[in-house]
């Protein structure tokens, strides 16, 4: 059916066609529509889930932690500060291998309160062992939420999946949307290690220092192999939906000289950059990053590379320029930009990418080329 | 007592420390709950005592849960197993700090929802696992790692914020009573929505006294009126059996501090207002059996 729809109301939309069994969630700007969508759709009888209205974020995944281990697919929505409050439960979810899905809009963090896009506090629960999406349209949004579900429950991951889309930037606009009729696309929730009282086990307890090691190499070997069932996952939505995606989103590459590799919405913004330059003559191309765990592995030979990033780990640098560095060897121009919802258009992409400085790095109007 | 299953869901040779009152209680309450049950424990020595995986000592599932999080996680549990159609009983067993200070958020929200399940502190008045500093359970002039000199504050009254949630059933019980305790175990799983059982557990090494002294430790409490026994069934009050006959006449309260370490070299003042407590908690408990508040 095609309608039009914000990107919040896409995310619930895919969560009501997956039919979680549990919904645990607490509202936070900008990811509060997610949650009141649901609940409506709970009120009118059009999901039959169990929707509980928790007291704080951390609860909510503890709350999802008890039902997917207790033998239903759950979902909760979160952002910025209601990410970090659960940080402690977000290791949990993923140390327990359980298939929950989260939507994150994307915000920023205080103080300096500031409800506008920023991915610091996605990248901030990067090495909880959770799979990361990010995505760019309402679209994206709506598929992307339906296939994590089958990514996280599927036997070789069995690992928690946040998708992740730009506060107000995509949470709050309006774009088509065409919804599905799932069918069997999603099987039946199968936990090979749900609560069972005919087999009492223990769950989580101490575990000394060689069983703890193995357990966390199982967490890697999944997230290696998380990678083929995404690229599995996503040609079955293909085929059977007729829209594709992969880990990166490639546009004008092929005979590129020069890439911009950036994230969500701004990935989506510098496609329009890349027609700019190549009307001026300039071979550019964009690689949207769509999979940040598992990080994919990007063909970067032979190019020069211009990483935005919404995000800075202090002390360091941006955190995706820091990952294309390590995978790829290559020494990018690190441009921050769009931190607390700064405003970043085609134009100023264009701009970073006639002034790139390879292996320097600037933050947009604030320090030196731009 | 022959009422009580000779079954066991706790067994032998757990890690707790000899004389462990929370573990004998929890071989009662499973006893109580039986088979169809899961255990949802936050970080406190249950999460220690049953041992290291991949063995455990217990005969039910048990889901560890981190420290903040028992309730929730049990709600979430609760509601999943009652959309799958399973009547399975789901019990948070967890300690005074786990409860009273960390978890009281989740446990307030748990009730206020009115999740079907029970939820068990059981309440050695300091925190265990970590070598026993103070918890807000922890009771006025007591002595642990970090109150040094004495608590100087009293016991949080976490069965008057319960209380407040106005849950079906909720009752307290002492671990030198365990008919008692297996009895309103069963009775709270009787009934549907959120319980709440409130044990005192005598500590051996966090209270200071031998360790085959604990059934006495937790006699005194009752009998000195330190500890009072009673249910709230749907709002009604009633005093249970022990307590009934300690308060008409309770011991002297020196008789429940001399024995104790953790009171060592207590002033009379503090005695005199641990006294006062006593007493205002037995009148306060007592007008509400007979309808008088
Ligand atoms: C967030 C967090 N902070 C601190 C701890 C350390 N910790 C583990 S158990 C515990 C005390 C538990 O005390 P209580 O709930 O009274 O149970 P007991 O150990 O006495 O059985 C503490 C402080 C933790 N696990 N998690
Ligand atoms: S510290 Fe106290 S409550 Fe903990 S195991 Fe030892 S005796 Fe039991």
């Amino acid at each position: 059916m095609l309608t039009i729809a914000t990107g919040n109301k896409a995310v619930a939309a895919a969560v009501k066609a997956a039919k979680p069994g549990v919904i645990a969630a607490y509202p936070i700007t900008p990811q509060t529509e997610i949650v009141e969508q649901i609940a409506e759709y709970v009120n009118a009888g059009d999901l039959a889930s169990q929707y509980i209205p928790v007291e704080s974020e951390h609860s909510a995944m503890a709350a999802c932690i008890g039902a997917s281990a207790g033998g239903v697919r759950t979902f909760t929505a979160t952002s910025s500060h209601g990410l970090l409050y659960m940080h402690e439960m977000v290791h949990w979810a993923a140390g327990a291998r359980l298939p929950i899905v989260m939507a994150n809009v994307n915000r920023a963090l205080g103080p300096g309160w500031n409800t506008w896009a920023e991915h610091s506090d996605a990248f901030s629960q990067r090495d909880t062992g959770w799979l990361q999406v990010f995505v760019s349209t309402v679209q994206e949004a709506y598929d992307a939420t339906l296939m994590a579900f089958k990514i996280a429950e599927d036997e070789r991951v069995l690992l928690p999946v946040m998708v992740n889309l730009d506060g107000f930037a995509l949470s709050h606009i309006m774009q088509s949307l065409e919804t599905v009729d799932l069918g069997d696309f999603l099987p039946p929730y199968h936990l090979p290690h749900a609560v069972d009282t005919e087999n009492p086990c223990v769950y989580g307890p101490m575990t000394g220092p060689d069983d703890y090691f193995r357990f966390r190499w199982d967490i890697e070997r999944s997230m290696r192999d998380a990678r083929g069932v995404i690229a599995d996952v996503e040609r079955e939505f293909a085929e059977r939906f007729g829209r594709s995606y992969g880990p990166t989103e490639d546009y004008r590459c092929e005979d590129a000289d020069v890439v911009v590799i950036a994230v969500g919405t701004l990935g989506k913004e510098a496609e329009v950059a890349i027609d700019l330059l190549r009307d001026e003559g300039i071979k550019a191309g964009s690689m949207r990053l769509r999979w940040f765990r598992p990080f994919p592995d990007l063909d970067l030979a032979g190019r020069e590379v211009v990483v935005i990033d919404r995000d800075y780990s202090f002390g360091f640098g941006g955190v995706v320029a820091n990952a294309v560095r390590a995978k790829t060897g290559v020494e990018p121009y690190s441009v921050i930009a769009g931190l607390g919802g700064q405003e970043v258009t085609y134009n100023n992409i264009a701009e970073f990418v006639r002034n790139r400085h390879p292996g320097e790095e600037t933050w947009f109007g604030v320090s030196n080329h731009v | 007592m022959s009422a009580i299953p000779k079954e066991e869901y706790l067994f032998k040779c757990t890690s707790a420390c000899a004389g462990c009152s929370s573990s004998l209680c929890l071989r009662y309450v499973l006893k109580a709950a039986g088979p169809d049950s899961v255990l949802v424990v936050p970080a406190c020595c249950t999460s220690v005592l049953q041992g290291i995986y991949p063995g455990t000592a217990m005969n039910v599932p048990v889901y560890n849960i981190a420290f903040a999080a028992a309730a929730a996680c049990a709600s979430g549990m609760s509601n999943a197993f009652r959309s799958l159609g399973k009547e399975t009983n789901v019990i948070v067993y967890a300690g005074d700090g786990g409860t009273v200070d960390i978890g009281i958020q989740a446990l307030s929200g748990a009730f206020e929802r009115g999740t079907d399940f029970l939820y068990i502190c059981y309440d050695n008045e300091a925190y265990g696992n970590t070598g026993m500093q103070r918890s807000g359970a922890t009771p006025l002039g007591a002595r642990t790692t970090t109150t040094p000199g004495g608590k100087p504050t009293a016991k949080k009254d976490l069965d008057r914020i319960v209380a407040a949630h106005n849950p079906p059933y909720m009752a307290t019980a002492c671990s030198a009573y365990p008919l008692d305790l297996y009895k309103k175990v069963k009775k709270a799983l009787s009934i549907p929505g959120p319980k709440f059982i409130h044990i005192l557990a005598p500590c051996p090494p966090g209270w200071r006294y031998p360790s085959e002294k604990t059934v006495e430790m937790g006699k005194l409490a009752v009998k000195t009126g330190t500890w009072v026994l009673y249910e709230r069934e749907f709002g009604k009050l009633s005093i249970s059996g022990p307590s009934k006959a300690a308060m008409k006449k309770p011991a002297p309260l020196e008789d429940y501090i001399k024995g104790q370490g953790r009171f060592k070299n207590i002033s009379p003042e503090i005695i005199d207002e641990m006294r006062q407590q006593v007493e205002r908690n037995i009148q306060r408990l007592s007008r509400e059996e007979a309808g008088i508040c």
